[in-house]
């Protein structure tokens, strides 16, 4: 016992300006990272008459968020904002709800296909957007929803992109979930199958809230990535009113071409909530990325 | 009577199998779950499993098999009476006549070289350095990891500021920021491309570093403790001990690296529209859909292509994972 402390001991000391010489570089390599994000806040406080007069790289006179306030009255965000919500908040839901009930039955029983069944979905979410979206884009356009959608159609909806997320993000879903659910031991559920609890009790009174910490996790993954997509928006979407945030800055900044400063705060303004999700959920978002590559 | 005895002793000797009997049945005790379960309970769990798995495969398999049948036809999209059998003719134009296809390969190839060869050890890198426990490492992890939870939409805006020809900070600070003297980071087809990369490495780097971090959680602390014993230095400790154990770790690095290369639309898309010098095969097949033509044949030729790169990595990829489930 007392030799590898000795050692330890030992190490400790000699280290130290090691220490100081690695906290510098990490500071330094930090501040690098730091540096596109503090550049684009720094351009945004400015207002652009100073900048074209000074030129960007030079010494502020006034810094306000005039810019901030304009991109986001001018440019009707609170609108786009909206829309986001409108598809995320189901999409996230829905996937969880939905993964987490093929996960249960993937993992819980010993069915046949069980395996197969997790394959296709997990190999689902690995393939590249691309690779689905002229057929689906088709399929949107010829699905009429009169009355349910506002176009009348799957395409250019809410419900469209809703239904897209959840089917492509319910793959990485139910792989973490049924490997989670495998993890927690078959006592549980047997005790209550001797007990008479029925299929749907077992899931939702015993497995399910065994699984929130997963869940919480993979919450707070999806409402990031679905809050940051802009793929699937992009081209399933073609009114300007019915965009989500992401795809509708980039419309706007045709109209803001001229002013930089105006493109900044609008997309500084967009990163705030997943910024504010990251800060407050950091170890779930964290722990929801890793769950998932752990297991390779 | 010997025969007889020979004859007796195969029986006498069948008796300890049928004692393994209840051996094997007590393997096959989750299969009992089946007979417990009543006719409500098959239905709901057919409910459970089906309704997912309709939608799934409705959206993301029957299109995906929909792009295979649709790259052997020409379609403008108007009504199903156009759609005319072509064979192969859609892929012998994309890879005989088409300029943009082969730079596109190239390009997606160049950015998963870059992807893998810089951002990928330098996330490794600073996550060994991290893992070390010293002081404000969650300072420092979150500077790095911060890209990767902003949209590609808005890196893409926010790294325009930096490459912009007369406002951007590059060509300000070097003087280029003058007619005449333009640098042009993001029109310039020789430049456009490494440009990019750079902000998508920029966002990889953090990716990796979370994922070599969680790795190395993972690694015994007693190896560690045995390399120093036998009076290995931190890099041959981190070459002959950990860096082997974070071989699932690697696995999942490349796949993810693959993928993100193969996948890479938002950033190009934002910066210059996929324009010359930074096609990519996702952009080819989404330009057939958002651009003026619309030629679906030919823009699902290209999303084959694609969808035949990416299962060369999914297909080994899985295997190997599910291989190890069965195990497990």
């Amino acid at each position: 016992m007392s030799t590898p402390t000795a050692t330890l001991g030992k190490q400790r000391t000699p280290v130290r300006p090691g220490r100081i010489l690695l906290h510098l570089f990490l500071a330094s390599m930090a501040l690098v990272w730091i540096g596109p994000l503090a550049w684009a806040i720094y351009s945004a406080l400015r207002p652009y008459a100073e900048t074209s007069e000074k030129g960007y790289v030079s010494w502020p006179d006034t810094l306000n968020f005039d810019n901030f306030t304009n991109a986001f009255t001018q440019s009707d965000m609170s609108h786009y904002f909206v829309n986001t919500m409108i598809i995320a908040v189901p999409a996230v839901l829905l996937t969880l709800f939905l993964s987490s009930m093929v996960a249960f039955y993937v993992s819980r029983f010993d069915f046949r296909l069980n395996l197969a069944l997790l394959l296709v979905f997990t190999a689902g979410n690995l393939l590249p957007q691309q690779v689905i979206i002229t057929p689906l884009y088709r399929l949107y356009l010829l699905i009429d929803l009169p009355g349910i959608t506002m176009s009348g159609k799957l395409y250019d909806s809410a419900l469209g992109l809703v239904l897209i997320h959840v089917a492509f993000q319910s793959g990485f879903c139910a792989f973490v979930l049924s490997n989670y659910m495998r993890s927690l031991p078959h006592e549980l559920t047997e005790a209550a199958l001797v007990d008479g609890a029925s299929v749907w009790r077992q899931y939702w009174q015993i497995v399910l809230p065994l699984c929130r910490p997963a869940m919480a996790a993979l919450a707070t993954l999806l409402s990031i990535w679905i809050y940051n997509d802009f793929f699937w928006a992009l081209v399933l979407i073609s009114t300007g009113e019915n965009m989500p945030i992401t795809s509708a800055l980039n419309n706007l900044t045709g109209a803001y071409f001229t002013d930089p400063n105006l493109v900044a705060a609008g997309a500084l303004l967009t990163a705030i909530p997943t910024l504010i999700v990251y800060f407050v959920l950091q170890r779930q978002f964290v722990s929801g990325l890793t769950l998932g590559a752990n297991k390779g | 009577m010997t025969t007889d005895i020979t004859k007796e002793n195969p029986e006498a000797a069948a008796v300890p199998p049928s004692g393994a009997a209840p051996a094997e049945n007590a393997k096959k005790v989750p299969q009992g779950h089946r007979r417990l379960l009543t006719r409500r309970d098959r239905i709901t769990l057919g409910f459970m499993a089906g309704l997912p798995t309709i939608l799934h495969i409705a959206l993301v398999w029957v299109t995906a098999l929909a792009s295979i049948a649709l790259a052997f036809t020409t379609w403008d999209g108007i009504g199903f009476d156009s759609i005319k059998w072509v064979g192969l003719q859609n892929f012998k134009e994309l890879f005989e006549q088409n300029p943009q296809f082969w730079p596109a390969v190239q390009h997606n190839v160049i950015w998963f070289v870059v992807l893998i060869v810089i951002p990928t050890p330098l996330g490794l890198f600073l996550a060994v350095q991290l893992d070390k426990k010293i002081r404000f490492s969650r300072v420092y992890q979150t500077a790095f990891f911060l890209p990767v939870v902003l949209s590609m939409a808005v890196i893409g805006f926010v790294w325009q500021l930096i490459y912009n020809p007369d406002t951007g900070l590059i060509n300000s600070i070097i003087g280029a920021n003058e007619p005449g003297k333009y640098i042009d980071w993001i029109g310039d087809p020789d430049l456009n491309l490494w440009a990019i990369l750079v902000a998508a490495s920029w966002r990889h780097t953090g990716y990796m570093m979370i994922l070599y971090l969680a790795g190395l959680k993972g690694v015994d602390p007693s190896l560690r403790e045995a390399s120093s014993l036998d009076g290995a230095n931190e890099w041959q400790t981190f070459k002959n001990v950990i860096f082997p154990t974070l071989r699932p770790t690697n696995t999942v690095v490349l796949v993810v690296t693959i993928i993100e290369a193969l996948r890479a639309f938002d950033l190009v898309f934002v910066f210059n529209k996929g324009a010359e010098g930074t096609e990519l095969l996702s952009i080819l097949v989404t330009n057939n859909i958002i651009g003026e033509s619309s030629r679906i044949g030919y823009g699902s030729a290209i999303a084959v292509v694609l969808l035949l790169i990416s299962l060369v990595v999914i297909i080994p990829y899985l295997v190997a994972t599910f291989r190890k489930e069965r195990r497990a």
